[in-house]
């Protein structure tokens, strides 16, 4: 016979209570305190904000974070290196060779935003990205604090949607700082002047300006789709440099892939297809089906790997 | 059943299989009735964290049901956890902010906390945990035990109904430990449930009312503390003269008792539920001398190893 058959579950419970002498104090008696005491009076329901409070708990978690400040402030040097390369050689070789944009700057600070986007596009900020949105759940699952939001308890959709909050964020402010960078440095080096497009119209200034917002609208937009990349890793594994480094290995691998004449097939569909259409945005007659184009695969990418992202994360088994 | 006599925790079956085919937990039936201090033992390895972790909901069971305050587990995770503090495989918290600000993050992000008292509430839990004065360090530069209190605090932000604790002192110094232990006394006189688990036997043993004894996946007894002492081995030692070792011998196994042995001048034996005095009366009543009798019950360590095995190594 096994011992635990010799002792019944559950036998003649609450004979022996802590704070309780008496040996043969009843149930009722001993419970009482669980019915009045503070934690039944405590209200325990979400409180309305609960969400609210919860995503700005990550956003400050993901921007006061030292390592994530280091990310954007060196991307913000980017523009800056830029602009003082350009400014010394300005009647030297890099000038005039390189893409259009470039060689633009010189000429007018606005192409400055322009040529330092579209620098960072194909590695820093899919870099950047990776590393935000591959840490956004696996960070805390290796830290184990994943368990704990858990316990608080903190919804499992709702938290994948601050972290997808807290991760879209970090992906804007790491374009923003380019393009804010880009804008004062280009300003002050080379002037501020009226936008000669790539059909070779001049519009003034203020459109310029609003068109230059539009692309890096675009390429916010564009980027939408490697975070939710990144979330999805992030709920695989414990272990956010595995995320990180898968996530800026997809990017890596739609841009192969894209260059690749045999496949032209399945181009139109690679997450990074369509990130350098941005520059319609500076024709003077926008054909926004392109740019159209590009959002529908971006919400494709969105929405297959978030909704891949929430089918692993509400059903994982959390054993970090 | 009114909330109050209905169990803090109930499974029936519960198992865990992991991916990798490891069975960690194989069909236990946990009882831990409200009000009681359950401390959970078992050596490494023996799934103690595992089924912590399906009681909380953060891992799905392979087989088997879970009731958590009355609720089942992991479908009601959202409306149970509330009331429920836990402390599970130790503490965790982000390295690089200050303790206070870890707790401060958590309060942000538990749903129905009233941000109107945080600050009393943390200073209160910090309080309890005698972290207070090292609440302005960055977690990264916590000692081990300092880390542990952290944890506790964290569990304590609100009022529970039912606090698990995986482990409590693991890195305490003595003086940490015996905190723990009073504080889950207070708290179980306040009426909430404790379900803690630990392999340190002696810190169980002084807490807790009740006892379950894992080993290798199994729950090997379960029940009161009081009843588990007495109905495992209590032994019984008679002293007599050295030339009456024989006849006591004889008696004690006379009287039905089992395991009857010689040490030195004194006969042992196991007394199962026979009455003490029954076994001096018929000592006596042979005509022996009864120098000395003692009933000997065995400390937790002895129950323990007893059930699960003397082997230093992990079964698995
Ligand atoms: N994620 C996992 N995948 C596979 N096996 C696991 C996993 N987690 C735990 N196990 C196995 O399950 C068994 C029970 O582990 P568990 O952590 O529950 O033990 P424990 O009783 O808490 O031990 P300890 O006293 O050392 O904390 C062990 O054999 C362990 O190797
Ligand atoms: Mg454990």
């Amino acid at each position: 016979m096994s011992p635990a058959d010799t002792t019944p579950v559950g036998t003649a419970p609450d004979s022996a209570t802590p704070g309780n002498a008496t040996p043969h104090a009843t149930a009722p008696v001993l419970a009482a305190p669980a019915v009045d005491g503070p934690a039944t009076t405590e209200r325990w329901e979400p409180r309305r904000g609960s969400f609210g409070r919860l995503v700005r708990a990550e956003l400050r978690l993901v921007l006061g974070r030292r390592r994530n400040q280091v990310l954007v402030a060196g991307l913000g040097l980017v523009p800056l290196l830029l602009g003082l390369v350009l400014f010394f050689t300005q009647h030297s070789e890099l000038g005039t060779q390189g893409p259009g944009f470039i060689a633009q700057a010189t000429q007018n600070g606005l192409f400055l935003v322009i040529a330092s986007l579209f620098l960072c596009l194909p590695f820093l900020l899919p870099l950047t990205i990776a590393i935000g949105s591959g840490d956004a759940v696996a960070g805390e699952a290796s830290a184990g604090t994943l368990r704990y939001l858990l316990l608080l308890p903190v919804d499992r959709t709702r938290l994948l949607a601050a972290k997808a909050v807290g991760a879209l964020t970090f992906a804007a402010v790491a374009v923003l700082a380019i393009a804010t960078v880009g804008l004062i440095a280009g300003g002050v080096l080379f002037g501020l002047r009226d936008v000669v497009l790539l059909s070779g119209t001049t519009v003034p200034l203020a459109d310029g300006l609003l068109r230059v917002a539009g692309v890096v609208a675009y390429i916010g937009m564009s980027l939408t789709g490697l975070v939710a990349v990144g979330l999805f890793f992030s709920t695989l594994t414990e272990v956010p440099v595995a995320a990180m480094a898968a996530t800026v290995v997809v990017s890596v691998v739609s841009a192969v892939l894209d260059s690749l004449g045999a496949l032209s097939a399945i181009h139109p569909y690679l997450l990074t297809h369509h990130w350098f259409d941005f520059a319609e945005l500076l024709r003077l007659q926008v054909d926004w089906g392109t740019i159209g184009a590009g959002v529908w695969v971006q919400a494709a990418w969105v929405i297959v790997f978030g909704a891949a992202a929430w089918a692993r994360f509400t059903q994982a088994d959390i054993t970090s | 059943m009114s909330p109050s006599d209905e169990p803090a925790i109930v499974t029936r079956g519960l198992t865990k299989r992991f991916s990798s085919g490891q069975v960690a937990v194989d069909g236990i039936d946990l009882h831990v009735p409200a009000g009681a201090v359950y401390g959970f033992l078992g050596p490494n390895g023996s799934g103690k964290t595992t089924t912590i972790r399906m009681l909380l909901g953060l891992v799905r069971p392979t087989a088997g049901e879970v009731s958590v305050l009355g609720a089942p587990m992991p479908a009601a995770a959202h409306r149970v956890l509330g009331p429920v503090g836990a402390l599970v495989e130790g503490p965790a918290f982000q390295p690089y902010l200050t303790g206070r600000e870890n707790l401060v993050r958590m309060d942000a992000c538990d749903p129905s906390a009233d941000p109107a008292t945080r600050d009393a509430r943390l200073d209160r839990a910090l309080g309890r945990v005698g972290l207070g004065a090292a609440a302005g360090k960055r977690y990264r530069q916590y000692s081990l035990g300092m880390k542990q209190r952290l944890g506790l605090a964290g569990a304590l932000l609100r009022p529970r109904r039912l606090l698990v604790l995986d482990e409590p002192t693991n890195g305490l110094d003595p003086q940490g430990t015996r905190e723990v232990r009073h504080l889950v006394r207070e708290l179980a006189g306040e009426g909430t449930t404790v379900l803690v688990s630990s392999h340190l036997l002696a810190e169980i043993d002084q807490v807790c009312t009740h006892l379950g004894i894992m080993s290798a996946g199994r729950l090997v007894l379960q029940g009161e503390r009081a009843s588990l002492a007495e109905h495992r081995t209590v032994r019984v030692r008679a002293t007599v003269r050295p030339h009456q070792v024989q006849a006591a011998t004889s008696v004690l196994t006379g009287l039905g008792l089992e395991q009857v042995g010689v040490e030195g001048d004194e006969v042992v034996a196991l007394l199962g539920t026979v009455d003490p005095a029954a076994v001096s009366a018929a000592l006596v009543h042979a005509g022996l001398d009864l120098l000395g009798l003692q009933v000997l019950a065995p400390t937790l360590e002895q129950v323990f190893v007893e059930l699960t095995g003397e082997g230093f190594d992990v079964a698995r």
